[in-house]
């Protein structure tokens, strides 16, 4: 029998509907190597009974010749920011340490509801904030990737790097992530998988442990683009719960994929070129252009004219509404609690917060702070605004010229964990590509193209205009079937 | 009258008032979730998940409570913005799961309207004023600490919590506490003719701010101190007292007043320093990021504007204009949504009873409610069921009145024992024999009798001394018990003495 951990969401999805295999052993198979990968330290919690009761769930429905969902027997990996009920939902934090919330998100619930289950809770930069998965009060994630020639533990990415991380190293068919100014692409990118941030609103954000709430958005991350396809699917919708949800249908983007680009146009944006940008990266780049045009798509160029201001303003947006966000986890209702003897409010405040945030989340607690303090608020987060609005109008003037744009996804491939711990700025840099599509809320995928000359994989972003989740699924399909992008990590774990 | 003035050592000084009124809308459920709002639960029974703050949950605006705010911002004749946001205003307290709260400080649901008090000459309020409205924003309520119920802990008791607020910002026009006392209850009038808000402060449903500072008469504006959460008319006007002779008497003994915010003692009807500027809070506001623009379409517009009820102003000048009652009258029974519906109901089955257009017995209906009735309850007092004097009892009442079947005593007699026994007015006039005499034989012959007993007084009236018509009526009066009609013993009298 072949092993079921090598394959991805639809191979599992069609075999287990084709009574190729059941559910169950792809549950038990993706369980055990679960088990067997503690060395990645990719989750916080496993739940191999949630994988398993899922997986019976639909073994049954299938024996009593029922419908089955668009994941059915798919056991995947939840990242520990969506709220799962009856489990312990951390967003790798000691202050949310032993929460189990007594509901859960909506994107989980979509998933459950299409016949996915758990493999269980991946880790993931503290409170989503990072990029390479250093931040975590659970311990670094290992990247399944080595440089070739060492036995350096590389990043997967951040934030969702327990994401990355398990799906690269098969111990997981797909997981979810989430995106406020790169956390899917990035890793995705890193870990040689695709990962796609739909448009903002798509994916409801209710009972996801909230970041930067005007640019959070969950993604799918899976092996493939039709992966990505199926599972974004079953992720995105319509929810009351969530006053900026998109009251949109979702279209099947599974079933109008199509890799024949006639007729589109990619966009070259110029402002990407940027100094210190690898070789290896700009080699990646004209490859994709090539792949795209291959497909039947025509090449621009194209200007987005603030592109280099958008990463300061994202620095700035998104602290600000951590800052915010971040405010009630406070001692007073759940989660930890420091109260030393004989203090009162503002201690218990004080010391909780101090035990329970990282250093990266007070880090930006204290930015987001600063920035909306009177006497700097207009300096900085109105005029942080303006660069948004100036960022978002660039993308739409980019539209009456293209269709999708296409750059890579980041400056650089994967790094060693440890190795850029005092440099915050070079760490921020790795979003420089991925955070203008964020502050414009436009659906932004990476895929993988090739592995640089270290053995490590990179990947191209394509940004799409909003709500044209479609286009930008056609195109990665387009560069997965040119790249042939077929590398595994080799197992050390 | 004269302005309000303090007196101080070296002269006069002016109060200059604005207050900010928080009122709690009404609606079942809270502003961002749909949590209950009844008054008086358990504590933390009436809690979502969003009211607790948990992880991961969002804020989605209750469409009733911002209807509510665009119809009160209607009834001040408020420019209404159709496109406003909602912000965060960041603070750290227990009572605030969240760390802010959502408010609305750069783009108000409502902006600049107004509100007329009315002269009241007995409080002080020479004429008629308008007091500017700067805006109405709406929020939400925090949570309410407990102090008692353990010797070293704080209970926090979320039901409050997440409750639709509007506050409601005054211009600072008003100068005396009589006026901000008027502005305070011809508001709770307004919001609770619109149904917006219940106005019971005594439940905390409506609260103030109050302002205040003091001037030289015609000078630049003073600074101001702020007295958070007085929750009574009678308490804003006390906080304006004692405030306003605290700062001269500080000022004139050559200090200067603090911008501060201050607390009401109602114990010693004394204010005190809550937190100095120094201590201020930086909110750090900003657009809470959860929530869209809230854009109002025309048709919503619409049903707000058109679901507005005749509010007092406009009642009061129709009550006046074509009901034909006193300015008095009028704003009596238009002061209080209770008072006019009572009175519109009988008035309309006052109506009904004497088969007259309602404009032709209001006068009587107005005088009745206002004076007669409630002087007779009073009277009555705890022997008397309020629920005995139904609409159709007292319009049967006051038809017979106006028909001439009874007299305006009989009226309050038959009243009382209505309100004692619940008996119906025709069977009361009748077997308590409540009833006036217009029968001409039976009055005939009681006149034609003291006229001819009287013949003296009957020549002196015959020689011009008109003011024995009085006795002539009194001494039929007295001989037919008081039970004729006197509009017929006047007829007859005036026959008989030519």
């Amino acid at each position: 029998m072949t092993d079921l951990t090598k394959l991805g969401v639809k191979a599992i999805r069609d075999g287990v509907r084709d009574g190729d295999f059941t559910a169950r052993e792809v549950a038990e198979g993706f369980n055990a190597a679960v088990a067997d990968a503690a060395a990645l330290n990719a989750f916080i919690v496993t739940t191999p009974d949630h994988a398993l009761a899922a997986a019976d769930a639909t073994d049954t429905a299938r024996a009593d010749g029922k419908q089955l969902g668009p994941m059915a027997g798919v056991p995947i990996g939840m990242k520990d920011l969506f709220a799962t009920k009856g489990v312990q939902t951390t967003a790798a934090s000691h202050i949310l340490e032993g929460f189990v919330p007594p509901y859960e998100s909506t994107v989980s619930q979509n998933l459950w509801d299409a016949g996915a289950g758990m493999l269980g809770k991946l880790n993931l930069d503290q409170f989503a904030m990072g990029s390479s998965n250093e931040t975590s009060h659970f311990g670094n994630v290992a990247s399944p990737w080595r440089k070739q020639g060492t036995n350096a533990a590389m990043s997967p990415g951040g934030s969702s790097g327990g994401s990355s991380s398990a799906v690269a190293a098969r111990i997981a068919p797909a997981a979810t992530g989430t995106d406020t100014g790169g956390s899917i692409r990035q890793p995705a990118a890193f870990a040689g998988i695709c990962g796609i941030k739909p448009t903002y609103g798509r994916c409801s954000r209710w009972g996801t442990v909230a970041f930067a709430s005007s640019l959070d958005q969950a993604g799918p991350m899976a092996r493939s683009v039709e992966d990505c396809a199926i599972m974004l699917g079953a992720m995105a919708g319509f929810d009351p719960k969530d006053a900026t949800s998109l009251k949109m249908d979702v279209p099947d983007w599974e079933a109008t994929l199509s890799a024949d680009l006639k007729g589109k146009r990619i966009g070259i944006p110029r402002e990407y070129r940027m100094d210190g940008t690898s070789d290896a990266i700009l080699d990646s780049w004209e490859q994709g252009k090539a792949w795209l045009k291959d497909a039947g798509a025509t090449i621009v160029d194209v200007s987005l004219p603030h592109t280099k201001y958008a990463l300061p303003a994202y620095y700035i947006i998104a602290p600000a509404e951590a800052s915010s966000n971040l405010a009630r986890y406070d001692g007073v209702r759940y989660g930890l609690r420091d109260l030393p003897d004989g203090a009162g409010l503002q201690d218990m405040y004080a010391e909780t917060r101090e035990a329970g945030f990282g250093d990266e989340v007070k880090r930006r607690i204290l930015i987001g702070t600063y920035v909306l303090s009177a006497g700097f608020y207009d300096a900085y987060y109105n005029q942080a605004q303006k660069i948004r609005t100036l960022v978002a109008r660039d993308f739409e003037q980019a539209w009456a010229q293209c269709d999708l744009i296409l750059a890579p996804t980041t400056p650089t491939a994967s790094f060693p964990l440890g190795s850029l711990d005092d440099d915050p700025l070079t760490m921020y840099l790795n979003d420089v590509f991925a955070v203008p599509a964020s502050l414009a809320g436009l659906p932004a995928m990476s895929v993988p193209a090739m592995l640089n000359p270290d053995g490590l994989p990179l990947g191209l972003q394509l940004v799409g205009k909003p709500f044209d989740e479609q286009s930008v699924l056609d195109a990665g399909l387009a560069i997965q079937n040119r790249a042939g992008f077929d590398h595994a990590p080799e197992k050390w774990w | 009258m004269t302005d309000y003035r303090i007196q101080g050592q070296t002269g006069e000084w002016e109060v200059v008032i604005g207050l900010e009124v928080h009122a709690q809308v009404t609606s079942h459920a809270k502003l961002f979730s749909g949590a209950s709002t009844a008054f008086g639960a358990e504590p933390n029974t009436q809690v979502s998940l969003v009211d607790a703050a948990m992880p991961g949950m969002l804020p989605v605006p209750n469409r009733e409570c911002i209807r509510q705010a665009v119809r009160t911002g209607m009834a001040i004749e408020a420019e209404i913005n159709r496109w406003s946001r909602f912000d965060r205003k960041n603070y750290f307290y227990a009572d605030l799961p969240q760390g802010y709260q959502i408010s609305q400080l750069y783009h108000p649901l409502v902006g600049e309207g107004q509100l007329l008090i009315d002269a009241d000459e007995k409080a002080g309020i020479a004429q008629d004023k308008v007091i500017g409205i700067e805006r109405i924003h709406v929020e939400q309520d925090a949570g309410k600490l407990m102090h008692d119920q353990h010797p070293t802990m704080s209970y926090v008791d979320l039901n409050r919590c997440g409750v639709a607020l509007m506050e409601i910002v005054s211009r600072p026009d008003m100068r005396s506490p009589a006026e901000a006392g008027a502005y305070v209850r011809k508001l709770r009038s307004i919001l609770r003719y619109v149904g917006s808000c219940d106005g019971n402060m005594e439940e905390g449903s409506m609260r103030a701010d109050v302002n205040v500072s003091v001037r030289r008469v015609g000078e630049e504006l003073g600074t101001r101190t702020e007295t958070k959460n007085v929750n009574s008319v009678r308490f804003v006007m006390q906080v304006i007292e004692y405030e306003a002779n605290r700062q001269v008497d500080v000022i004139e003994a050559g200090g200067s007043v603090d911008q501060e915010t201050r607390l009401f003692d109602v114990a010693t009807g004394t204010t005190r320093t809550m937190r100095s500027k120094e201590d201020a809070h930086d909110y750090r506001y900003f657009p809470d990021p959860d929530l869209l623009p809230l854009q109002l379409e025309d048709s919503f517009l619409d049903e707000c504007r058109a679901s507005l009820p005749e509010l007092p102003d406009a009642k009061r000048r129709r009550y006046e204009e074509e009901l034909g009652l006193t300015p008095y009258n009028a704003r009596e029974l238009t002061a209080e949504v209770e008072t006019f519906a009572r009175f519109e109901t009988l008035l309309s089955a006052t109506a009904s009873a004497t088969g007259k257009p309602e404009t032709k017995v209001a006068t009587q209906v107005a005088n009745w409610a206002l004076s007669v009735a409630p002087g007779v309850m009073k009277s009555v007092g705890e022997e008397g069921d309020a629920a005995n004097a139904t609409a159709e009892r007292q319009a049967a009442i006051l038809a017979m009145q106006d028909n001439g079947e009874i007299s305006g005593g009989q009226a309050k007699e038959i009243f009382e024992i209505v309100l004692r026994e619940g008996r119906e007015p025709a069977e009361i006039a009748e077997t308590e024999g409540l009833k006036q005499v217009s029968d001409t034989g039976a009055i005939e012959a009681e006149v034609d009798r003291i006229l001819a007993e009287n013949e003296d007084k009957v020549e002196q009236y015959k020689a011009g001394k008109d003011k024995l018509f009085g006795f002539f009526v009194g001494q039929t009066m007295k001989a037919m018990k008081g039970k004729a009609n006197p509009a017929v013993v006047n007829q007859l009298l005036k026959e008989r003495l030519g």
